[in-house]
C-alpha cells in the first residue's frame, strides 16, 4: 500500500512518466541517452541548491537567499582563479566556508532573534547580490587547468550520452541528501520540526541546533551549487542566477514536499528538477516555442501540484477520520 | 540531602510569567520507588511546575536537585539526559511521523551512523506491546485515535526515564481499561525505583496508584500528604480551600414535567449509518438530559456525528418541530439550533493567539455570519458572564488563550457553544481535564440551561457525571443502542450493567 504520506511523491512520478512518454512519441530522439545526459548537466547546479531547499522547506522554513549566494560564489571563485590566480581547490574550500557559514548566520537569526526565514533569506538574498557587485559588475571569464580537465570530464554511456562531472556531483548530492533526510538523527529532526516546532521542542529535540544545521547546510549547497555553476559557464558574473530559488521552491514543490512543512521526499525534488529539464528540452526541441513556455508550464504544474496537495490532505484527513472512527 | 531516599527534590521554585506569580516558593520532593500525584485546581500551577522540572521553562527562584546533585536542566533533551521523561499536557506527538519514528525520535537504533528502521520497527512493536497495542508502527501517527497517541506518547516517555517519569494528565483520554493497564506498568516502575509524578483531575486514580499527594493551589504549596492517612474530602479542600458543594439530583422533581410534555419536538427514527451506528430511535424533550454511554468505540462518538450532521445518516429521518430536517454537514446542524462540542477540543477548538473572549464569542460570530460582526462592547460582556459562570482563571477576557491552563481552555471552549443558545447541545466528554470544583459548577449550569428549556446529549465515560445530570441513559454497545435507563434506573450499576450485558452473552 501507499502510504498517504508519499502519495504527492507518487503523482509526480507518475506525471513525469506520462509526460516524458508523451514527449517521446512527438520526438522519439528525446529517449536518447544524449539528451538525458545534457538534462543532467544543464540543471546540475539547480538541482544541487534544491536538496538544500528540501531541508528548509521540509522544516517548515524557506530559503530566498539560495540565487544571489550563487552568483556571489561564482563571481568570488572566477575573481580569486581567474584574476588573482588562486588555485581552484584553495578558491572552492574558501567559498564553501563563507556560504556555509552566511547559511549558518542566517539560521542563527531565524532561531535566536525569532525572525521569520522570509525575512531573513530576504534580506540574506540582497545582502549576497550585493557582495557579488562589490566585487566585480562585469562578467568574468575562468580558465584553469585544473577547471578545464572537470569540464572535459565525462563517463561515455551507452546509446552516445555522457555523464559529466557536473551531472555526477547533482547526483552524489541528491543521494547523500536523500540518506541524510532518511536514515540520520538530523534528518528526523528537521521533519519533526517541520511537523510542530513546539511539539519537536516538548519531545527533546534540539530546535536550536538543527534550524542552524539546516541553514548551513543550503547555504553549503548553495555555494557548491555556485562552483557548478562557474563550472559550467567558465565565468562568474553577479547578474546571474536571479530567481533561481525561485526555481529551486518550484522543483521542490512540484517533487510533493508540502511548503508547510513536515512531508516530503528528497527523491521528489530529483523528479521536480527532472520535469523542469523536460519541459525545456521539449521546447528546444519544438524549436518553434519561446522559452519563456517553460515559465508557463512550471506556473501551470506548481498551481495543479498545490491545488493537488490540497485535495490530498482534505481526502486523507476524511480518511483519516473515518479510520479513527472505526478503530475507536 | 536530608532524606537520603529522595530521588528529585525541589526547594523555593518561584515563576512569574509577565510580573503574574505562577509559583511561589514551593516546595517538591519525589522520593524513589513512589508514585506521587500533583494536585490542584485549574490554573494551581502544576503543568508550569512540571516544566521547570523538566527544562521548559527556567525558574525564577529555587533550587533543584537529582540524585543529591543539583541540576539545571535547561532544556527538555538535557532533562531527557539526566533520566527524566515527561508527557506533557499538551503534547501530541508529530502528527507528520510514523508511530515507531515518534518513539525513536532522537534516540533512534543507529547502524554504521544510519537509523535502523527494521531494529526501530521491532522495539516499537516489542514498547507497545506492554500497552496492550498491536498496531501498525509504520503507519502515520495521526492515523490514530486520541487514546492511541496518548498511549504511545506515554510508551515513548516512559522508556525515556531512567529515573523519573512525569505524566500531567495521561489518562485524560483512555479507557477504563487503558487505564489500569497504565496503572499496572507504572506499579512495576515502581518497583524498579523509579520516582513518577502524575498530575489528574480523576481522585479515584489518585487513591488507586498514588502513594503521596502535593496539592498546590494558586501557585502556593498546600501540602504533602501520605494517601493512607488522607480522606478524600481532606484532600478536596485542600485543593479548593472549602468544602465541596454536593451535586444532588435536584431534577428528580422536574423529571415528572419533561416525561408528561407530549411530544418531543426533536425526534430522530431509524436514523444510522452503516458501518458506524445502527439505526435508532431518539426522541429528546426541551429541559431533558440525554446521557450516552458505552466503552471506547461503542459508537458514542460516532452517535454524536450523526446527530450534528458531521457524518451523514443513510437510513432514517430527523425533525425538529414536526419538520423533517436534512443533517447534511455542521452547518446546517447549526442552522437547527445544534451545537457540539467535540471530544478532541483539546487540540482542535483553542486558537491559541486569540483572547479568551474572542475564543468564547467564534461560535456565535460563525452562527450569525461573518458579515455582521459583534460589537467589541458585545463581546465583552459575553466573555465576562462566561468567565464568572465557569469560573476560568484569571479573569482577564483580553489574554491571549494560549497562556491559559489546560483546565481553563477547556471552560474556554465550553463557553463558545454555550454562548450559542443551542437549543440541543450535544457534548462529547464535557468535564475532562477540569478540576473537581469547576465539574460541579459546570453541571450546576448545564442543570440551569436546562431548566431553561435547553437540551442536552452527554457522551460520557464518567458514570457519576451521567448519574448526576442525566434524567435518561442511552447505552451503547458495538455501534448499537442496546438499552435506555429512565429515571430512577439511572444508577451507576445498572449502567455498568447495561454495558457489560452482551458481552456476559458472548461470554455464554
Ligand atoms: N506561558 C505562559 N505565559 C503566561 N502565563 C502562563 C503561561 N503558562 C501558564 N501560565 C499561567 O500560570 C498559571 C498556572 O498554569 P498551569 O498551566 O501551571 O496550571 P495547571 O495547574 O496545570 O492547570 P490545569 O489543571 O488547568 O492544567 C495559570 O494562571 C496560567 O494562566
Ligand atoms: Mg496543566
Amino acid at each position: 500500500m501507499i502510504h498517504t504520506r508519499n502519495l504527492p511523491f507518487v503523482t509526480t512520478l507518475g506525471i513525469f512518466v506520462i509526460a516524458y512518454a508523451l514527449c517521446v512519441l512527438q520526438f522519439p530522439n528525446m529517449m536518447s541517452t544524449r539528451v538525458i545526459g545534457n538534462l543532467l548537466t544543464d540543471n546540475a547546479f539547480l538541482g544541487i541548491a534544491a536538496v538544500g531547499m528540501t531541508f528548509v522547506i521540509l522544516s517548515g522554513g524557506i530559503d530566498l537567499s539560495i540565487g544571489s549566494v550563487i552568483a556571489f560564489t561564482s563571481v568570488f571563485v572566477a575573481v580569486m582563479v581567474g584574476s588573482l590566480g588562486v588555485h581552484p581547490l584553495v578558491a572552492f574550500a574558501a567559498v564553501l566556508v563563507i556560504s556555509t557559514l552566511f547559511g549558518s548566520l542566517m539560521g542563527a537569526m531565524i532561531r535566536y532573534l525569532g525572525i521569520p526565514p522570509f525575512v531573513v533569506t530576504l534580506a540574506g538574498m540582497f545582502l549576497a547580490r550585493g557582495a557579488a557587485y562589490l566585487i566585480s559588475t562585469e562578467s568574468v571569464p575562468i580558465s584553469h587547468e585544473m577547471i578545464d580537465a572537470i569540464q572535459g570530464f565525462y563517463f561515455r554511456v551507452p546509446g552516445g550520452g555522457r555523464l559529466t562531472a557536473l551531472a555526477i556531483l547533482m547526483l552524489l548530492v541528491f543521494i547523500v541528501g536523500a540518506f541524510v533526510a532518511a536514515r540520520t538523527r538530523f534528518g528526523a529532526n528537521v521533519y519533526a520540526i517541520g511537523g510542530s516546532q513546539q511539539s519537536a521542542e516538548l519531545m527533546g529535540v534540539p530546535v536550536g541546533s538543527t534550524t542552524v544545521g539546516i541553514y548551513a547546510l543550503s547555504g553549503f549547497l548553495s555555494g557548491l551549487a555556485g562552483i557548478a555553476y562557474t563550472l559550467y559557464t567558465s565565468s562568474g558574473y553577479s547578474l546571474a542566477t536571479v530567481g533561481v530559488e525561485l526555481d529551486a521552491i518550484a522543483a521542490v514543490v512540484i517533487g510533493g514536499t508540502l511548503l508547510t512543512g513536515g512531508v516530503g521526499l528528497v527523491a521528489g525534488t530529483f523528479i521536480g528538477i527532472l520535469i523542469q529539464g523536460l519541459i525545456q528540452t521539449y521546447i528546444v526541441f519544438d524549436g518553434t516555442l519561446s522559452s519563456w513556455w517553460t515559465k508557463i508550464v512550471i506556473g501551470i504544474l506548481l498551481f495543479v501540484f498545490i491545488v493537488l496537495q490540497r485535495g490530498i490532505i482534505w481526502y486523507s484527513n476524511r480518511r483519516l477520520a473515518e479510520g479513527r472512527l472505526k478503530e475507536i | 540531602m536530608s532524606d537520603t531516599n529522595s530521588l528529585l527534590e525541589a526547594r523555593g521554585i518561584g515563576k512569574a510569567f509577565l510580573g503574574i506569580t505562577a509559583l511561589d516558593s514551593v516546595d517538591f520532593t519525589l522520593e524513589r520507588g513512589e508514585i506521587h500525584a500533583l494536585l490542584g485546581e485549574n490554573g494551581a500551577g502544576k503543568s508550569t511546575l512540571i516544566k521547570i522540572l523538566t527544562g521548559v521553562y527556567s525558574r525564577d527562584h529555587g533550587t533543584m536537585h537529582l540524585d543529591g546533585a543539583e541540576v539545571t536542566p535547561s532544556s527538555v533533551a538535557e532533562a531527557q539526559d539526566l533520566g527524566i521523561g515527561t508527557v506533557y499536557q499538551e503534547v501530541n506527538l508529530l502528527e507528520n511521523l510514523t508511530v515507531a519514528e515518534n518513539l525513536f525520535l532522537g534516540r533512534q537504533p543507529r547502524r554504521f551512523g544510519l537509523i535502523d528502521r527494521r531494529e526501530m520497527r521491532r522495539r516499537s512493536k516489542a514498547l507497545l506491546e506492554r500497552y496492550g497495542l498491536d498496531i501498525d508502527v509504520d503507519a502515520l501517527l495521526s492515523s490514530y485515535s486520541v487514546a492511541v497517541r496518548q498511549l504511545v506518547a506515554i510508551a515513548r516517555a516512559v522508556d525515556l526515564s531512567g529515573k523519573v517519569l512525569v505524566l500531567d494528565e495521561p489518562t485524560a483520554s483512555l479507557d477504563a481499561h487503558e487505564v489500569e493497564m497504565l496503572f499496572a506498568v507504572l506499579r512495576r516502575l515502581r518497583q524498579e525505583g523509579l520516582g513518577i509524578i502524575i498530575i489528574t483531575h480523576f481522585l479515584n486514580q489518585v487513591y488507586a496508584v498514588a502513594d503521596r499527594v502535593t496539592v498546590l493551589r494558586n501557585g502556593r504549596l498546600v501540602g504533602t500528604r501520605k494517601l493512607a492517612e488522607l480522606p478524600r474530602l481532606e484532600l478536596i479542600s485542600m485543593m479548593l480551600g472549602r468544602e465541596l458543594q454536593h451535586i444532588t439530583r435536584e431534577h428528580q422533581a422536574q423529571e415528572e414535567t419533561i416525561a408528561s410534555t407530549a411530544e418531543a419536538p426533536i425526534r430522530f427514527s431509524g436514523y444510522g449509518k452503516r458501518g458506524s451506528v445502527a439505526p435508532f430511535d431518539l426522541d429528546i424533550r426541551p429541559g431533558e438530559v440525554v446521557g450516552v454511554a458505552g466503552l471506547l468505540g461503542s459508537g458514542r462518538t460516532e452517535t454524536a456525528f450523526l446527530l450534528f450532521g458531521i457524518d451523514r445518516a443513510d437510513s432514517g429521518t430527523a425533525t425538529v418541530d414536526n419538520q423533517q430536517i436534512t443533517l447534511s454537514s455542521p452547518e446546517a446542524a447549526i442552522a437547527s439550533g445544534f451545537g457540539f462540542c467535540p471530544e478532541e477540543r483539546k487540540t482542535d477548538g483553542i486558537i491559541g493567539d486569540f483572547s479568551v473572549a474572542d475564543n468564547i464569542a467564534l461560535a456565535v460570530q460563525a452562527r450569525q455570519g461573518w458579515a455582521k460582526p459583534i460589537s467589541s462592547r458585545e463581546k465583552a460582556s459575553l466573555a465576562e458572564s462566561f468567565i464568572k459562570s465557569l469560573d476560568i482563571r484569571p479573569a482577564d477576557a483580553n489574554r491571549q488563550m494560549k497562556f491559559l491552563s489546560g483546565g481553563n481552555q477547556q471552560k474556554a471552549i465550553l463557553a463558545r457553544w454555550l454562548a450559542t443558545g443551542p437549543r440541543l447541545l450535544i457534548l462529547d466528554e464535557p468535564t475532562r481535564g477540569i478540576d473537581i470544583g469547576a465539574h460541579a459548577e459546570i453541571l450546576k449550569m448545564i442543570e440551569k440551561l436546562c431548566a431553561d428549556g435547553m437540551s442536552l446529549v452527554v457522551i460520557s465515560s464518567e458514570l457519576e457525571e451521567l448519574t448526576a445530570i442525566a434524567h435518561r441513559v442511552i447505552v451503547l454497545s458495538d455501534r448499537k443502542h442496546i438499552a435506555q435507563l429512565k429515571g430512577d434506573q439511572v444508577t451507576a450499576d445498572n449502567i455498568m450493567q447495561a454495558i457489560a450485558a452482551p458481552a456476559r452473552t458472548e461470554a455464554a
